[in-house]
């Protein structure tokens, strides 16, 4: 059984109070840093951990607080990123709901090492029943003096806001958070300046996702080197993965990394197995924008070797052959799912989210999405296929914000491995007229079907 | 201190625009679940901003009602993790159930059906979101029952609320 940290206590009763919380160890790493850390060595800790963000990009945390503007006389902002939106993922919420002092913990430690003096959680608006929980716990915290001034007597003072977000997956990309928390339109911004020069009000910012910053206080307690030994290579530490569609255990589960794919999938401590006794299709493993895999290709690299749960080995064999752990939304298909429908729900996703600055992502999406429609409902040509490739290529590394490749990657993906079945849908569209159609017969290729 | 102006202050002096999302949230829950151009207005002038500076945030965001809704909005995830699931089918159980299609309201004023994208409930698809909670883990047999719960109370907490899946043990 794997190392847990993030939910280690998540089944002690009463966890969501400020009082279990501390009882369980809880707010340890506040006393060590505060009082005995300076801020740099702190994010020397982190550095050490090989901490990388949990939000999707996977860059290393430490890295990214050592950017931040120290020459700067302007104040210095963290903004914790609880937008959480993208299609498959929802295991910050879980964290926020049942432990929500793991992340008021990880903020102070975290605006602390930064030298942040008010800190801001922008979560999505829709998690509104989670405001409360997040408020509630920050009283608690301020009232045991863990935040307000002079905390602990170590002359640092913070402050802690929740600010909500109004329904737009597009403010999860840091530069359109921050302009969203400005009070604007979410339209990310151009790049450079980066946040840690030009952020928050024009001020010095860090955004971090919820996971990363719920890390640092164990990367603390225990020291970065230990926690460097937990996971594998360059994936250390835990990860929380959202586990979603046709497996028999669907939920939030905390995994060392480097857990291979296939005891995650299969064991009983975590999904299951794919339900109702089916055969495994195809896996998304990290999320609606990364490449999908066919089940063959996500149990073993394109050189025989089992995958395993990590940034590396899911990435294995590039665009061609792997996808990447991305958030860590981890979605499953059976036989019975239709490739085709899945993804134009993603096309049409993404059409909706897209902001419309730039001309590739917004007219690029909204057609992805038009023929994705019409093959998907039996009326597309076999020239579609191509069309959808190339568009997706025109939109690729061409646009402001990574939104655009977020579209793109999982139309290329999807026709590269499941080619034959857009073709299916073409040569016979009274096969496809009934939106089940892959549940009243499920499409044969050998190719992609195995036993998982 | 009134909700407004404690939200204000969580933002630095002279940053008060910042306070407009949450403020529209407040808004919109005040004045019958939906921003018409007075309460926009409204919120402009208690934030010192122009109105078109609240109207352009209002039609980016999907959360904000420019239209009149009805009593109980039912917003169903219809992105791929739920659609493998089976939110198709909620979908249409509702909308011939209440004789309305996605973006309508029933003729009692009651329900407005809305599809809406990814809440981050994945693991506990289908699911829909009627005004602060989220109803999860939804089959065809039991949206008779939450439907005439939500008639009796306009607002039900899901059936599972509090622990949607189960966790992993330590
Ligand atoms: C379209 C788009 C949506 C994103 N949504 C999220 C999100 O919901 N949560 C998140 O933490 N990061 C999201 N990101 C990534 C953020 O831009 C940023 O990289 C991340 O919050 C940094 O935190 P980390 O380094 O701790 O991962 C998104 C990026 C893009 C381009
Ligand atoms: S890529 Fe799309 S979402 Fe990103 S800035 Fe351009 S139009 Fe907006
Ligand atoms: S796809 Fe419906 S909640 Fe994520």
């Amino acid at each position: 059984m794997g190392r847990k940290l993030l939910l280690k206590d998540i089944n002690v009763p009463g966890i969501k109070s400020f009082e279990v919380y501390r009882k369980q160890g809880g707010y340890a790493s506040v006393e060590k840093a505060l009082k005995t850390m300076s801020p740099d060595a702190v994010v020397e800790e982190v550095k050490k951990s090989g901490l990388r963000g949990r939000g999707g990009a996977g860059f290393p945390t430490g890295m990214k607080w050592s950017f931040i503007d120290k020459k700067s006389e302007k104040p210095r902002y963290l903004i914790c990123n609880a937008d959480e939106s993208e299609p498959g993922t929802f295991k910050d919420r879980f964290l926020m709901e049942y432990i929500p002092h793991a992340l008021i913990e990880g903020m102070i430690v975290s605006s602390f090492a930064l030298g942040a003096k008010t800190s801001y959680i922008y979560m999505r608006g829709e998690f509104r029943w989670i405001f409360p929980i997040l408020e509630k716990a920050i009283e608690e915290a301020r009232a045991a003096g863990f935040l307000g001034k002079n905390i602990l007597g170590s002359g640092y003072d913070l402050e802690l806001y929740v600010h909500s977000g109004a329904g737009a997956y597009i403010c999860g990309e840091e530069t359109a958070q921050i302009e969203s928390l400005e009070g604007k339109r979410g339209n990310p911004r151009n790049k450079p300046p980066f946040p840690a020069i030009v952020g928050l009000y024009g001020c010095p910012t860090v955004v971090n996702n919820v996971e990363s910053i719920a890390a640092v206080p164990h990367i603390l307690n225990m020291g970065g080197d230990e926690y460097a030994k937990i996971g594998i290579g360059k994936s250390t530490g835990t990860k929380l993965i959202s586990a979603s569609g046709h497996i028999n255990k669907p939920g939030v589960y905390e995994i060392e990394l480097g857990l291979p794919v296939e005891e995650f999938l299969n064991s009983d401590e975590y999904c299951g197995g794919v339900w109702k006794g089916r055969k495994l299709k195809a896996v998304i493993p990290g999320g609606s924008s990364v490449p999908i895999l066919p089940a063959d290709l996500f149990l073993k690299n394109a050189k025989g070797e089992a995958r395993l749960m990590s940034y590396e080995s899911l990435a294995d064999g590039g665009f061609a052959s792997g996808s990447m752990l991305g958030s860590g939304g981890f979605i499953v298909m059976d036989e019975t799912a239709c490739i085709v429908r899945n993804l134009w729900t993603f096309a049409r996703f993404y059409h909706h989210e897209s902001c419309g600055q730039c001309s590739p992502c917004r007219e690029g999406t909204g057609w992805m999405e038009k023929v994705l429609h019409r093959i998907e409902h039996g009326h597309g040509h076999m020239h579609d296929i191509d069309l959808l490739v190339d568009v997706a290529k025109k939109i690729e590394g061409n646009t402001i914000c990574p939104l655009g490749d977020a579209a793109a990657w999982p139309v290329a993906s999807a026709i590269r491995h499941f080619r034959e079945e857009f073709e299916y849908h073409i040569k016979y569209p009274e096969k496809v007229m009934n939106p089940k159609h892959f549940e009243i017969e499920p499409f044969r290729s050998e190719k992609n079907l195995v036993m998982a | 201190m009134s909700l407004v102006q404690k939200i204000i202050k969580r933002y630095p002096e002279g940053r008060h625009k910042s306070a407009l999302l949450p403020i529209l949230h407040v808004a919109q829950a005040e004045f019958g679940g939906w921003l018409s151009p007075e309460t926009m207005d409204y919120v402009a002038s208690i934030l010192n901003i122009k109105p078109i500076e609240v109207y352009e945030v209002a039609s980016f965001y999907s959360m904000y009602n420019l239209q009149p809704v009805g009593k109980c909005v039912l917003e169903v995830c219809q992105t791929g993790p739920c659609w493998l699931r089976g939110s198709d089918d909620i979908i249409q159980y509702i909308s011939n159930k209440l004789g309305i299609q996605p973006g309508e309201t029933s003729a009692d004023g009651m329900f407005t059906l809305k599809v809406v994208e990814c809440l981050a409930s994945c693991g506990s698809a289908p699911m829909m979101q009627v005004g602060n909670n989220f109803i999860e883990n939804l089959s065809v047999e039991k949206m008779d029952d939450v439907l005439k719960k939500l008639r009796e109370t306009h607002n039900v907490p899901s059936p599972d609320y509090g622990s949607p899946y189960p966790v992993n043990k330590a």
